[in-house]
């Protein structure tokens, strides 16, 4: 929005709540990984305050340490004494970005995002462009030839993240909404649909299934939780604002997410546009009617799966689901009610994969250290090593919550040659429910 | 707290410690500085350097590098102390400990570990469950605090009413001295001949030297625990009745007392189910052979009851007792919620004068006009008070201290400590007057010398006095002083 003159920055009274007891330390993944406090929440809180008093500035060092924190949050749920962590982040990059004195990495990510984003058609036409390099043998040739590895930045690996991309995209059914009593609508989000048409699709036939109708509003953009992990609060309210409107118009009782991410960052509209008169009671209105689907699933509750699945699942709990939203127990219970699933608790499940949205391009190494540790607690809680499962047909699960959880646990998979898959939990219930085998 | 003058570091003492540790193990640029100038208190002074050795060699290196160039050495361990002590009050190098964090035995056989002291209390609980064992201490911290901050502070916790502090713990330690040698103090067996230095060590608050080793002493889990919530309108009811629980002969596990002040900041955090409205409530914790903790757990009930208990509860499963625990583990971070800082004290007094003592305690909030929360080891009579304050304000962290010395003064009244757990550090070592003569104070300094340690090692800890210390609560100790009267205690 032009103009606009809101000026980020952490309030006092939220910094003021940490009191450094340290509480958050051990639930941090990069003070684990790396031992130093300046890489914990307590220290990059403390490093925060210091700049909003000007006592340090924005040099390179500092922002590297602002930059690898994760985003994911799980301070929050360590935190005894209620300090919203994901929030001070998020001001404080934007305090940075909005100085102008942010290293030139941050200028040209949240640039990049900000032309890339409000705009379904260049996304479409970035996604046709990447399955065209994946299908016409220059993945292949670019692969075999090595040449990313000449090039700096570790490009190699970050083009090995991509998953295979599917072929078609996710199209909203033209189904009968007024045959059902209630109405939902469906986030379908800015890569969900090209990277995961598959989890919408399994998304809106199990809602269907349990009595409630989904729409799709065709006005809606992506929510904006990039720009704003990014430090780009202006991009992210532009985008919120015309969600807000459009999904507010569509009259549904709530708005369907089933991208965690998305779902914390729609919940939170209403901190986003608290200082915009026009939108800020309409933004608190708007975040009390989202819900994840699985949240929304066990509420109801479902009705019970009938076919079942035969198989070993893990949870792997999505950071912004289990810290940025509180939902812990909804996804588990879904899976436990499915016949013959084998759920078994991941050890450290609520601990990031290393996924953090943009952070597995742009923070590739501590990415792949966390993804590493990640895989190899995946794989003694399925017993993937033992050989056993690529005979069965059934090889087990990674059930998540968030594609870009999906995405790093694919890619974990297929850099340590684990058999198995990963899916959203809500596939797994439309497979219980029969749906996908016909 | 503490505005010493940041002096500038010679270049060459980084590079000969990079050489040592590794360059990105080094820290010295002043945005990162200002990430260990704290530990879980309210004092705060930034080192020149922070560096984080990953065995007893480096460390060694490490302190001599720094001592010989003049600089003041600082250990810190996960920096959840509540003294000051991992505070570098001079500046210098900090020698952080948290990348030394192997478990380098478990001897499940003859019920011993053997760690570095970068490990966290709880995960050595996590890595021998697997023995039936565990590790006794507990302090609150226990998440996150480390054994190597844990053996400095002799830190205790709630369930060191029934098996005793770190020390009764600790078999032996490998310590870098002042001097950069390497030594052993005690062993793996439960008895050394010769002076106890193990036991000199343990406490010391890092005055003595840097642990590297540690052998710990694990214990089987207990065959059965019950764990009860009573909830009391009143203080005083409450505290009467941690005296007749022992009174009885009944020895808990664990006995904690928390006031209205903390459950209004705990409760809305972590929803453990104490209740808004109580004045205060205790957790009792009983273990051992099913047999007899049924019939203590009766006898904990029927004194609460006789005591005026609203209530009794307990908890029925696992889930539910590491609910209530949770509740007294987060009651001091969950201050956050009531205050912008608070002002955490340690003092230990004789049981029976536990009603006493807490009603001045909130005598004094009220004459200086702050809230005062409480938690205690009540089965100990080591009361925690915590002033809450704000620091920003002008004045009020003068005012606190103020409060918190006559809060120590009525303590030492009492009849009891400064200290039970949290260890003197850089913040209460004022009032160490108050417990020693000078005749005691100087044998301890001889103990200090006897360790090669210097006025650059670890300056400012546990001496009531140091060489450019600054005396930051003297003026008000002082005051407290004078109107309590000379010798008031020794």
């Amino acid at each position: 929005m032009a103009g606009e003159t809101i000026d980020d920055r952490p309030s006092q009274e939220a910094l003021s709540k940490c009191v450094h007891c340290g509480f958050c330390l051990q639930e941090c993944p990069t003070y684990l990984q790396l031992g130093l406090e300046t890489d914990s929440p307590r220290g990059r809180i403390h490093m925060i305050e210091a700049l909003t008093d000007d006592k340090i500035s924005a040099t390179p060092t500092l922002t590297q340490h602002l930059d690898l924190c994760l985003q994911c949050r799980a301070c929050e749920t360590a935190c005894p004494s209620g300090v919203e962590f994901g929030s001070i982040m998020e001001s404080a990059r934007a305090m940075i970005v909005q100085s102008g004195e942010a290293p030139w990495s941050w200028k040209i990510r949240t640039r990049l995002l900000a032309a890339l984003l409000p705009y379904p058609k260049r996304i479409a036409a970035l996604f046709i462009g990447l399955r065209l390099y994946q299908r016409t043998g220059m993945q292949w040739l670019v692969r075999a030839s090595r040449v990313l590895r000449l090039l700096p930045g570790g490009l190699a690996e970050a083009e090995s993240m991509l998953p295979e991309l599917p072929a078609r995209r996710f199209e909203m059914p033209s189904g009968d909404g007024d045959a059902y009593d209630r109405t939902v609508a469906l986030l379908t989000g800015c890569v969900m649909p090209h990277l995961y048409p598959r989890t919408h699709e399994a998304t809106v036939r199990v809602l269907e299934r349990n009595g409630i109708g989904v729409v799709a509003p065709p006005e809606q953009r992506c929510c904006g939780a990039l720009s704003l992990h990014a430090g780009d609060r202006l991009t992210a309210r532009d985008l919120a604002r015309l969600n807000v409107d459009v999904f507010l118009a569509s009259g549904v009782e709530a708005v369907i997410v089933n991208s965690a991410g998305c779902g914390a960052t729609m919940k939170e509209y209403g901190e986003l546009l608290a200082a915009d008169p026009a939108y800020a009671e309409k933004a608190v209105r708007f975040s009390s009617m989202v819900r994840d689907v699985t949240e929304f699933l066990a509420e109801l509750p479902i009705q019970p799966p009938e076919r079942g699945v035969e198989q070993r699942v893990t949870y792997q709990d999505s950071c912004h689901l289990v810290h940025g939203q509180r939902v812990r127990s909804a996804p588990r219970t879904l899976l436990r009610s499915i016949p013959g699933l084998e759920l078994v608790e991941l050890e450290g499940a609520d601990r990031c994969c290393g996924s953090a949205g943009i952070y597995s391009f742009a923070q590739r190494e501590m990415s792949l250290r966390l993804l590493d540790e990640k895989m190899r607690d995946v794989a003694s809680a399925l017993d993937l090593r033992t050989g056993r499962w690529p005979d069965t047909g059934n090889a087990p699960v990674i059930a998540t919550a968030n594609p870009g959880c999906m995405m790093q646990l694919e890619a974990g998979l297929r850099r340590h040659r684990l058999p198995g898959r990963v899916v959203h939990v809500v596939e797994l219930l439309d497979e219980a429910y029969g749906a996908a085998g016909g | 707290m503490v505005e010493n003058e940041i002096k500038t570091l010679d270049k060459g003492v980084i590079r000969s410690l990079e050489r040592v540790v590794g360059r990105e193990a080094v820290l010295w640029r002043p945005e990162e500085l200002i990430a260990f100038e704290y530990d879980g208190t309210i004092d705060r002074a930034r080192p020149q350097a922070v560096v984080f050795p990953t065995n007893a060699e480096h460390v060694a290196e490490v302190v001599r590098i720094a001592l010989d160039a003049g600089l003041p050495v600082t250990p810190r361990g996960a920096g959840t102390g509540l003294s000051g002590g991992a505070v570098a009050a001079l500046g210098g190098v900090v020698v952080a400990l948290t990348r030394m964090k192997r478990i380098i035995e478990v001897d499940s056989e003859n019920r011993l570990a053997v760690v570095e002291p970068g490990v966290v209390n709880l995960e050595l609980s996590k890595a021998v469950a697997s023995y039936n064992l565990y590790y006794a201490p507990d302090p609150s911290s226990q998440r996150v605090c480390t054994l190597g901050g844990n053996v400095a502070e002799n830190a205790g916790g709630p369930h060191c009413l029934a098996y005793g502090v770190t020390t009764n713990h600790v078999l032996g330690l490998e310590v870098v001295t002042p001097e950069g040698e390497i030594v052993w103090l005690g062993g793996r067996a439960r008895e050394t001949p010769g002076y106890d230095l193990r036991g000199v060590f343990v406490g010391s608050e890092g005055t003595l030297g840097i642990v590297t080793k540690i052998v710990l002493r694990l214990l089987r889990r207990p065959e059965a625990t019950r764990t009860l919530l009573a909830i009391f309108d009143e203080v005083d009811q409450a505290s009467a009745a941690v005296s007749s629980i022992i009174g009885r002969g009944v020895v808990p596990a664990a006995l904690e007392m928390m006031d209205a002040e903390v459950i209004r900041a705990v409760e809305p955090a972590l929803h453990v189910g104490y209740p808004l409205d109580a004045g205060a409530v205790l957790l009792i914790e009983v273990d051992g052979l099913r047999e007899t903790i049924a019939e203590q757990a009766s006898a904990v009930r029927e004194v609460c009851d006789a005591e005026g208990a609203r209530e009794v509860r307990e908890a029925e499963e696992d889930a539910e007792r590491e609910q209530l625990w949770a509740g007294r583990k987060g009651a001091i971070g969950a201050l956050g919620r009531l205050a912008p800082n608070y002002y955490v004290l340690d003092g230990v007094v004789p049981r029976t004068k536990l009603p006493a003592v807490l009603r001045e305690v909130y005598a004094i909030g009220e004459r200086y006009g702050f809230p005062i929360a409480n938690v205690l080891h009540a089965g100990d009579g080591n009361l925690h008070p915590n002033v809450l304050f704000d620091e920003r304000k002008p004045g009020e962290t003068a005012r606190v201290l103020q409060a918190g010395a006559e809060i120590m003064r009525a303590c030492v009244d009492a009849g009891g400590s400064i200290t039970g757990e949290h260890g003197v550090g850089y913040e209460k070592r004022s009032f160490l007057k108050w417990i020693f003569s000078d005749a005691d104070i100087a044998a301890m300094a001889k103990v200090k010398a006897a360790f090669g340690s210097s006025e650059l090692y670890n300056p400012c800890k546990l001496f009531p006095t140091g060489k450019g210390c600054g005396e930051v609560s003297q003026a008000q100790v002082d005051r407290v002083m004078k109107q309590a009267g000379p010798d008031a205690y020794i």
